[in-house]
């Protein structure tokens, strides 16, 4: 395999960050150094380069669901928008809730050779709510991230003997933390905008009471504990206050709670519609000053793919979810603007420490695997496409700053200026 | 105006030219041939996902006394029931050729999902809990010719404002109209955030009934199961019920209105649904004079 040069970028090392160029060959980070050069040379002038982005929270809609996404297109998408990993939803159909399912979603992710996939296993039988899933086998293929997503695990009870049962091990459980009565009908936020649209709303309490609930358990049971798509200002003072107790807990921001607030949705546009909603401004505030901050650990995209003709309906009767995972580190630099060291924690080194994903989310090193993701973090554009199968986008003509160069997956280009390389 | 979907895009020189419209078409509707030939050739396809009699009724009576031809669609017997998506029924039903869409849906802000998909009119006829704004016509124009003007008019709207698209669309006309508007109702019915009302708000009836010139009264949704939003209807006939009793407190030059249908005995006693200073007969007539403007104003153009 020929040589290739990233030239010039500012780069994330384990020693600090350093202007250099790096040097790849033979998918491994062969030379981090000045002057170097060689066949294929990616000018990085200006931009970082540190590890491939890591997400934490994917749907990729296989199996089941294909005429959403697939593993291949959602690969794709991810490797446009500087992922090297994803961690993919096991709210399929089936539901990944054994091991031979989640083997699958592995396998066919490694065929298409884009990203790696780690498969999230099911906390509970089916996601049905009702028995445990086999833990047991899903851990033995690999899954270390254990959720129902989609829907809460609202049996207490149940979460309590998956928590102790992880605990053991050192699995994660990744909670969809809202209320089913709280939230049952709603569609929206609670707030001035669905009462003058004479929505049924879900109030930001839906997801306090669970996040609360289960904090109690983490601190019973010991185990750790992520909590998903965090969409409220008190949410964030919750699981605050839990850090500061020392509980092994972390929080994840999508990049449309950091982008947009309920008077996104005065439009009644579905696009918009998503679960949790997008909530108040001040919501919306706290999230990016969370993320800053670091109280929120990751950027998890959410990236949740539905087809045109499902989301060209009436609000009420359009499925949750939009996609991400093409523009998160746009979003999340140009409504948060972290440094360079910040960005590359929330979006790549954070989320491969919760997921336990090895050969991902470390600093630069010679020697590495080379999984990078080079993000020019002033260049100022405005999405227009998407290379996911669904088009439920919402930054199409949204002027964005920041965006990714190249991702390179294993040593190879997957992706460059926006365009996938295959 | 390309479209009539919410008081909201209207100004009070809109809303007053169309009540002003309105009353030429209460003359019309008066004469011994209430009919004019201004839409001859037209064609309005009444479009109801939701059930609804007398506001479906209303628009087709408004088209035919502007000389329209009108097409009817119910989801019942259509191939809605066969699966058929709502883009593909209003792309079916503009394919076979009609000037204009009125729209009754259960979800909010579905005729703005069809004035997407279709270039003709489309007239909001109710939409979730959001907006019925020609409910809001006739009742400013009923409000209007018994006091001449709704300008310092102190209007109650009491009831189950929460899930009500006609308080909402009257709120925002009663209001643009220079009326000063109260929001009567138990907690569990009133918006969960009033701020963005231009209205005042009591939780007591009985606290500010003498002060109102008129006092709208919204129908209980018996069929939501009174259980789940107040204890029972009893209860809610006791402190918000316009019975024979409370009428008699009103002021005297005060009038009652009712959107319908009613629930005679829970929200309005008989009696006072009876009294001559109900308007209720006269807001439905007046519906169809709204609506006559409202088409009139979206087809009417090319023919003058």
């Amino acid at each position: 395999m020929s040589d290739l040069i990233l030239k010039g970028g500012s780069v994330l090392t384990a020693d600090g960050i350093t202007v250099a160029d790096v040097r790849v060959s033979d998918g491994l980070i062969a030379e981090i150094g000045a002057g170097l050069d060689g066949d294929d040379v990616v000018e990085c002038d200006g931009a970082w380069v540190g590890p491939g982005l890591v997400d934490i929270h994917t749907h990729l809609r296989e199996p089941g669901q294909e005429w959403k996404e697939d593993i291949e297109t959602g690969s794709r998408a991810a490797a446009v928008g500087g992922y090297t990993a994803i961690v993919a939803m096991p709210n399929t159909e089936p539901a990944i809730d054994a091991g031979h399912l989640a083997r699958f979603v592995k396998e066919r992710g490694a065929e298409v050779g884009l990203v790696d996939v780690y498969p999230a296993g099911a906390v509970t039988k089916g996601r049905a709510g009702a028995e445990l899933a086999h833990l047991d086998e899903l851990w033995a293929v690999g899954v270390r991230v254990f959720s129902d997503d989609g829907d809460v695990v609202e049996d207490a009870g149940l979460l309590r003997r998956a928590m102790d049962y992880l605990a053991a091990r050192g699995g994660v459980i990744s909670q969809h933390a809202v209320d089913v009565g709280l939230s049952r009908g709603g569609s929206m936020h609670e707030g001035s905008v669905s009462s003058r649209l004479g929505m049924h709303a879900i109030p930001s309490a839906a997801d306090d009471v669970i996040l609360a609930r289960d904090l109690r358990l983490v601190e019973m049971t010991g185990a750790r504990y992520h909590v998903q798509h965090l969409s409220t200002a008190s949410g964030v003072e919750l699981i605050a206050a839990a850090k500061e107790k020392g509980l092994p807990v972390t929080a994840e921001v999508t990049p449309h709670h950091l982008a947009f607030d309920h008077h996104a949705v005065e439009g009644t546009d579905p696009v918009y519609k998503m679960m949790p909603p997008l909530r108040s401004t001040e919501d919306r505030d706290a999230l990016r000053r969370g993320l800053a901050d670091g109280v929120i650990d990751v950027v998890g995209t959410d990236h949740a793919p539905h087809a045109a003709h499902e989301k060209e309906v009436p609000w009420e009767h359009a499925p949750n979810g939009v996609l991400g995972l093409e523009w998160a580190a746009a979003v999340a630099n140009t409504f948060v603007g972290l440094d360079q060291e910040a960005f590359y924690d929330r979006l790549s080194i954070a989320p491969a420490r919760i997921g336990q994903i090895v050969g991902h989310g470390v600093a630069l090193a010679e020697g590495q695997v080379a999984n990078i993701a080079v993000f020019d973090p002033s260049v100022e554009w405005t999405p227009e496409s998407t290379v996911s199968k669904s088009e439920n986008g919402p930054y199409f003509g949204l002027s964005l700053r920041g965006r990714i160069v190249a991702t390179l997956f294993g040593g190879s280009i997957t992706a460059r200026h926006g365009e996938a390389v295959r | 105006m390309n479209h009539f979907l919410s008081i909201e895009d209207l100004t009070r020189e809109d809303l007053s030219g169309l009540l002003d419209d309105a009353d030429e078409f209460v003359e019309v509707l008066h004469r011994p041939i209430p009919k004019v030939p201004a839409l001859r050739g037209k064609t309005v396809a009444t479009m109801f996902f939701e059930p609804s009699t007398r506001t479906k009724m209303s628009f087709e009576k408004a088209a035919k006394a502007l000389s329209a031809d009108t097409m009817s669609f119910s989801p019942g017997t259509s191939s809605l029931s066969k699966g058929e998506s709502l883009k593909d029924t209003v792309l079916t039903v503009k394919a076979m050729g009609t000037d204009a869409m009125v729209v009754r849906h259960k979800a909010t802000g579905a005729p703005w999902r069809i004035a997407e998909w279709i270039e003709q009119p489309v007239l909001n006829a109710g939409d979730g809990a959001h907006q019925h704004p020609t409910q809001a016509l006739l009742d400013s124009l009923t409000i209007r010719q018994h006091f001449g003007t709704l300008d310092g008019l102190e209007i109650a709207i009491v009831g189950d404002i929460r899930h009500s698209r006609v308080a909402r669309s009257d709120v925002q006309a009663f209001t643009l109209l220079g009326a000063n508007v109260t929001m009567v109702a138990p907690r569990t019915l009133l918006p969960v955030h009033t701020e963005g009302f231009d209205a005042a708000v009591s939780e007591d009836l009985d606290d500010v009934l003498e002060t109102f010139d008129v006092v709208y009264v919204l129908r209980v949704q018996t069929e939501r199961g009174g259980g789940s939003v107040f204890p029972s209807l009893a209860e809610y006939t006791d402190r918000y019920g316009i019975t024979k009793k409370r009428f008699a407190r009103l002021k005297p030059e005060a009038i009652v209105m009712h959107p319908g249908p009613m629930n005679r005995g829970v929200e309005i006693e008989g009696a006072v649904a009876d009294d001559p200073r109900a308007l209720i007969l006269d807001q439905v007539f007046n519906g169809v004079a709204v609506r006559m403007a409202v088409l009139f104003r979206l087809l009417g153009g090319e023919n003058e």
